[in-house]
């Protein structure tokens, strides 16, 4: 589709030409997953977790659709008809530790492909639009991951629910009625599991559509690559099958022994212990924390405590864990430089590792209590995980001097096998 | 423009936040119970196998029985395991006779042919039945104090099995200055608030006497009814670590087919001229 020199599908068979002619299934496969996707032949194995996310998808939906045959969304029986699931269905307890760990998974891939974009400035022109499809998906991924944690309708389920539907009732005149509105009453009950049910079957089919928008928008200018060069000739690229099919294959077996191994050796070892007594509106727990996948964002909640302009520390709170992530809707327009790659932006580069330390801090300090030193912490963190794209990033861009780039992406793929000159490489038969 | 907006929003959030920061807090109430509140002792367990790593390993099912011994005849005063159901002992090495005996030493709930509540004899499709009826019935007989179900117990705390076995055994006379502890109370630095109603259930050696001569100590008592608490919170443990060894041996060679496949695929490309 992309470029001209991609291979056409040519059905060969009767049936296949019959099909090509009436519903041409097979050659927009063949175009978007197959030999006629010309690919830049230097992606490394952080571009595989696009990939990777769309089979964590997949896990989910199918673990997913075979859980909802067994489970009841009723308050009285939620939590014994998962323990049902556990003990009693044939099983039940494979299918319900690959969707709980499943989950965790799907944000470790998708955290790991968002800071692969991050990196490689993926979301720079021409790519914009991949970079908010995705964001996206991220946030429709948070809804849907946060209402399934409530099914199970433990401890941790009935108190998460009850904190991040009050999180709206920060807003001033509208808060409480987003709130009750959400609960479908004025706490968590059976109205809250059963409309929680209901969306986190329908979400996920969402997230598959915006995820096809997201890979339609990645086939209009190709992927990126670890140059952030823009592919230049057919010398840079390779048809996505069988070259990146095979690549892609292996990190998916990869991907599946670390998954087997939580799945099988500690099936728990992500989750909170509370999740296994049944909820008590009567009993607060101790500490309320969300699944580490949430832990940074919670700890942006947390960091603001001091009523600022007239205006509460909670709903500030509130508005910053919103805008952190709304605030990557305009990444591609605050970072200004021409140049894609971190590895050409060494003080990006520097910046980049510093965020993701920043990250992975602001994560710790979400799953501690609200104690010091970690409110302070999570403070100082906050600050900067804002600073960074919003008032550093958009300078160091302006003003930071890149390295020289290479001449095309052969050139630079060249320099790395240690052969000089352009003799011709990976010329498929035509 | 948009950089000019992002950079005022920007200073907002920090400038507001960092003040935050600064400002003074006062410091936290010291908090006894958190000092003296202890992490569960590391034990070696048959079900996580060679190395204590919890991949591989099996139930020692003569300990399970143990296990089930203590629960029947110390536990079960107060407390249910609710989730588990008599067929379910088979995994235990029962046979079903004994399955059925054991089952009719409880009483469940039941309807007579005249439609009025009764009690009969449970039958292995049966689940171990309620200690009390509800939870205000409990506390009423319990000094207030709420004996919670054990199905789920080792699930439910962190390290679960190594809890229960720090609880049982971690009861202490010696209680540090300072502290102040109700007299209806036993003082135990395990539990999360350290006082807890629960008066020391393995209270000496001999308490319970084992039919397959293993010494009858508290220690004893502990390991083995932890174990049997882990069993009744996981009863598939064993089959979830023999499908999960197949699966990676399956996935391992799998990986390594394809690794060979995307090295010929890729050797056109990659070869260094």
């Amino acid at each position: 589709m992309s470029f001209p020199w991609a291979k056409q599908y040519q059905p060969t068979s009767a049936v296949g030409k019959w099909m090509d002619e009436r519903l041409p299934l097979p050659r927009f496969i063949f175009g978007a997953l197959g030999p006629g996707y010309p690919t830049p032949k230097n992606l490394n194995a952080f571009y595989n977790f696009g990939v990777l996310a769309g089979v964590a998808l997949v896990i989910q939906i199918i673990t997913g659709v075979v859980l909802a045959m067994h489970f009841a969304a009723d308050t009285r029986v939620a939590f014994d008809s998962v323990e049902h699931i556990m003990r009693d269905v044939n099983g039940g307890w494979m299918i319900r530790y690959m969707h709980a760990v499943g989950a965790s998974f799907f944000f470790g891939v998708v955290y790991i492909h968002i800071f692969r974009g991050l990196y490689y400035g993926s979301y720079k022109p021409p790519r914009e639009m991949i970079w908010m499809l995705g964001l996206v998906i991220f946030l429709l991924m948070m809804a849907t991951a946060f209402m399934g944690y409530v099914l199970v309708w433990g401890q941790m389920s009935f108190w998460g629910a009850q904190v991040i539907t009050g999180l709206f009732s920060a807003f001033p005149v509208v808060g409480t009625y987003i709130q009750t509105l959400l609960l479908g009453g004025f706490s968590p009950d059976n109205a809250t599991l059963n409309r929680f049910f209901s969306l986190h079957y329908l979400l996920p089919f969402v997230i598959f559509g915006v995820i096809v928008l997201h890979v339609w928008a990645l086939h209009i200018p190709g992927s990126n690559n670890p140059t952030g060069l823009d592919v230049k000739t057919e010398a840079d690229t390779v048809p996505f099958h069988p070259y990146y099919t095979a690549k892609d294959f292996v990190g998916l077996g990869i991907y599946l022994i670390v998954f087997s191994a939580f799945v099988f050796f500690m099936p728990n070892s992500l989750g909170e212990p509370d999740n296994y007594i049944p909820a008590n509106p009567l009993s607060t727990p101790a500490h309320i924390v969300p699944e580490w996948y949430f832990w940074p964002f919670y700890a942006i909640l947390r960091a603001f405590t001091t009523d600022f302009l007239g205006v509460p520390a909670k709903l500030w709170g509130v508005l910053a864990m919103f805008a952190s992530i709304l605030l990557l809707f305009l990444l591609p327009w605050l970072d200004q430089s021409p140049v894609r790659s971190n590895n050409y932006r060494p003080v990006s580069r520097l910046l980049f590792w510093v965020f993701v330390a920043v990250g992975l801090l602001l994560g710790v300090c979400g799953g501690k209590p609200a104690e010091e030193p970690w409110v302070r912490l999570s403070q100082i963190l906050t600050a900067y995980y804002f600073a960074h794209f919003l008032i550093i990033l958009p300078i160091v861009s302006k003003l930071e001097k890149t390295k020289p780039l290479p001449g095309s992406i052969s050139e630079a793929v060249l320099g790395k096998y240690g052969k000089a000159g352009g003799a011709p490489i990976a010329q498929p038969a035509e | 423009m948009i950089r000019l907006g992002a950079l005022a929003v920007g200073l907002l959030f920090v400038i507001n936040v960092l003040w935050g920061a600064i400002a003074p807090r006062e410091d936290a109430a010291p908090d006894m119970a958190k000092q003296l509140h202890k992490h569960p002792k590391h034990m070696e367990w048959a079900h996580n196998g060679p190395g204590n790593i919890g991949i591989l390993g099996t139930f020692d099912r003569a300990q399970l029985q143990r296990g089930f011994q203590v629960y029947k005849e110390v536990c079960s005063a107060c407390h249910s395991i609710n989730r588990v159901a008599f067929r379910d002992l088979a995994d235990l090495g029962f046979n079903e006779a004994q399955i059925k005996a054991i089952a009719a030493e409880y009483e469940v709930a039941a309807i007579d042919s005249a439609g009025e509540p009764t009690t009969r004899k449970a039958t292995p499709a049966d689940k171990f039945p309620l200690v009390y009826a509800n939870e205000a019935a409990a506390r009423a007989a319990q000094n207030g104090a709420y004996p919670p179900d054990l199905s789920l117990m080792t699930k439910a705390r962190h390290d679960g099995t190594n809890y229960v076995y720090s609880l049982l055994t971690g009861y202490s006379d010696d209680i540090p200055k300072g502290w102040v502890k109700p007299d209806t109370s036993y003082y135990n630095p395990y539990f999360h608030s350290i006082n807890i109603a629960m008066p020391p259930p393995l209270a000496a050696d001999g308490q319970v006497t084992y039919a397959d001569g293993t010494p009858g100590t508290v220690d004893q008592y502990a390991k083995d009814v932890a174990t049997f608490l882990t069993w009744t919170a996981e009863p598939k443990l064993e089959n979830r670590k023999e499908t999960g060894v197949a699966a990676i041996l399956f996935l391992i060679v799998m990986t390594f087919l394809g690794y060979l496949s995307y090295r010929k695929v890729w050797a056109d490309i990659k070869k260094p001229a």
